[in-house]
């Protein structure tokens, strides 16, 4: 048997699409779609790296209830990256029917994460 | 009221427990038998047998039935059906009143409806198909301690099936090895991972040691990820007592969830587990051993849409339902019938999915379906397909057996979960397109082009032995 070459190192994840290379504008933009045509709130959360293991983040204005529109979405995204560009910053998409998050993921890593 | 008079000797049943015009109430409790019944027994008269043999019936008449109101208490078959492809077997459906049962106990119901009644001369065979509980029995009991919402909010794990594996060897590892395999798996991309049921407390491993280490393996690679993790720590011991200062132990250690084997240690141990769970913050996942003894029998046991009901009713959060894609039996549809009763508050009658009842579940949280055995990478699409994002998919040769070990093992199936999610967001098929959404993931995963490499050729195509009813 050959010797294993390959060392994994641990990475620091943050949980869902973390693990898939960083979501360019379009897929961004297709995730959002999803969210809306699941009936779902977009909302947006951000918040310094050493708290991001926390349950709560910093919420950016309230959740963005009855929009239809994917790009009032983006453009919040930017509004909160620009206010808040040291933060990470994830996307969520509130189910009021399973009182649950049906979508919430990391959309904005600072640099150097 | 007329009075009656005693007759002492042996009547039909179908005298009293055969009620062709009876409308069930919204109360009762009623139950799908598949009846074989003897050579020369009439099914009405098989049907009735099986519902006062459940319910208040006797073999011979006794003078103190007449000191109760047995048209109150007794059971009624009220209806008979030809089973699609078997001409000795029918469906006798049967109506029980609320009042037989004891609140809140599932064991008592099974007590009933699967008691002396199985080994019954009249007939051959007997299988019970389906429950139907009343919505007045279901708010009696607890059900799962947490449910998936909330340990969705729990765990932080949002618009995904999570990940999880069995730690393998399942047998024979030191308890400080042991944990290094969970590590390995966790820091790998796994959200948890899991005793295998065989481990409970043997001399080369015993439980404090292992809950021990494995804690400390857990604690870590939560730190080290960012992401929340657990390993179910297996609680299942030969007396309630001792599981629960396993369970007791788990939580001082501030572990997330623990694990039980529900058929094995029964319904009474798993009920005060999942009590016990409710009342401590703990997450309740349960494994299904010797189920396959009840279930796997077309003619004869309990399907395991009623276990799986029972289970719901008694309490836990994850329940292991087969991968309908792996190395053990379940058939598709009949899988995702039950898979229905964990998850939603409603399942409409569908026989297409073995689903004999509408049933109700109210308010009762849901449990999470868990697919283990047998699969790998080259599944993920058909898996996430399948069984959709409240379910955990477990891969256990599927990650220990990469070729770069546990971690690389695990983040290939992250990564394969990943991409399959996000491509199904993005409206792709992903039964027609999944080697493509595979492949293309793999470009920027080294760990997952391996995996593909290494899987690409098991496939398992034995056909199922219970198969639904079908013409």
């Amino acid at each position: 048997m050959s010797m294993q070459t390959d060392d994994y190192r641990t990475q620091y994840t943050l949980e869902t699409f973390s693990f898939l290379p960083e979501l360019n504008a379009d897929e961004v933009y297709d995730q959002i779609v999803y969210i809306i045509n699941q009936g779902w709130t977009p909302a947006l959360e951000h918040e310094d790296p050493s708290n991001a293991a926390a349950h709560y983040w910093g919420m950016w204005k309230l959740p963005m209830f009855g929009t239809r529109d994917p790009n009032e979405v983006l453009a919040e995204l930017d509004a909160c990256r620009q206010a808040y560009p040291n933060h990470l910053i994830r996307l969520i998409g509130y189910d009021n029917y399973t009182q649950c998050q049906g979508h919430n993921f990391v959309v904005y890593r600072p640099r150097g994460m | 009221m007329a009075s009656k008079t005693f007759d002492a000797g042996v009547q039909d049943y179908q005298l009293t427990y055969w009620t062709p015009d009876y409308t069930p109430l919204d109360t009762d409790l009623l139950a799908c038998f598949k009846v074989v019944p003897q050579e020369g027994v009439p099914r009405e008269e098989a049907a009735a047998a099986v519902a006062a043999e459940s319910s208040t019936g006797t073999w011979t008449t006794v003078w103190t039935d007449l000191l109760t109101d047995m048209e109150f208490y007794k059971g009624r078959a009220y209806r008979i059906e030809d089973v699609p492809g078997d001409k000795n077997a029918f469906y006798a459906f049967i109506a029980y009143p609320l009042d037989l049962f004891e609140e809140g106990s599932v064991v008592n119901v099974l007590t009933s409806l699967v008691g002396n009644v199985f080994g019954f001369k009249a007939v051959r065979s007997l299988r019970l198909e389906d429950i139907r509980f009343p919505i007045a029995f279901i708010k009696t009991c607890g059900g799962p301690p947490a449910g998936i919402q909330v340990e969705r909010d729990k765990l932080n794990k949002y618009g995904r099936p999570m990940l999880g594996c069995t730690i393998k060897p399942k047998l024979g590892l030191s308890a400080k090895n042991y944990g290094r395999a969970v590590y390995e798996c966790l820091r790998g991309g796994l959200d948890l991972t899991k005793d295998d049921e065989n481990i409970n407390s043997q001399p080369f491993q015993r439980w404090q040691n292992r809950f021990e280490f494995v804690a400390e393996a857990v604690d870590k690679a939560t730190a080290e990820t960012g992401e929340r993790k657990g390993h179910y720590l297996n609680v299942t011991a030969g007396t309630v007592e001792e599981m629960l200062k396993r369970a007791e132990f788990a939580k001082e250690l501030g572990q997330p969830i623990i694990m039980h084997d529900f058929l094995t240690a029964g319904f009474t141990a798993n009920t005060t587990l999942a009590n016990w769970c409710r009342d401590n913050g703990m997450l309740l996942h349960i494994h299904r051993a010797m189920h396959a003894v009840i279930d796997r029998n077309p003619n004869h046991g309990i399907h395991f849409r009623v276990l799986a009901k029972c289970l719901r009713l008694s309490g836990g959060d994850h329940l292991h339902t087969g991968t309908v894609v792996g190395k053990l039996e379940g058939d598709r549809a009949s899988t995702l019938g039950f898979v229905d009763q964990l998850r939603e508050s409603f399942v409409p009658e569908d026989r297409s999915r073995g689903v004999f009842f509408d049933q109700d579940w109210g308010s009762m949280p849901g449990v999470m379906a868990v697919a283990s055995g047998g699969i790998h990478v080259w599944h993920m699409p058909a898996l996430v397909n399948i069984f959709g994002d409240d379910s955990v998919l477990q891969f256990g040769g599927g990650t220990q057996g990469h070729p770069g070990g546990n971690a690389a093992g695990a983040a290939a199936n992250r990564v394969a979960l990943e991409a399959c999610v996000k491509a199904r967001n993005e409206g792709r098929d992903l039964e027609r397109e999944g080697g493509d959404i595979l492949r293309d993931a793999a470009r920027n995963s080294k760990e997952l082009a391996v995996a593909l490499d290494t899987w690409k050729e098991i496939k398992f195509e034995f056909d199922t032995v219970d198969k639904l009813d079908v013409g």
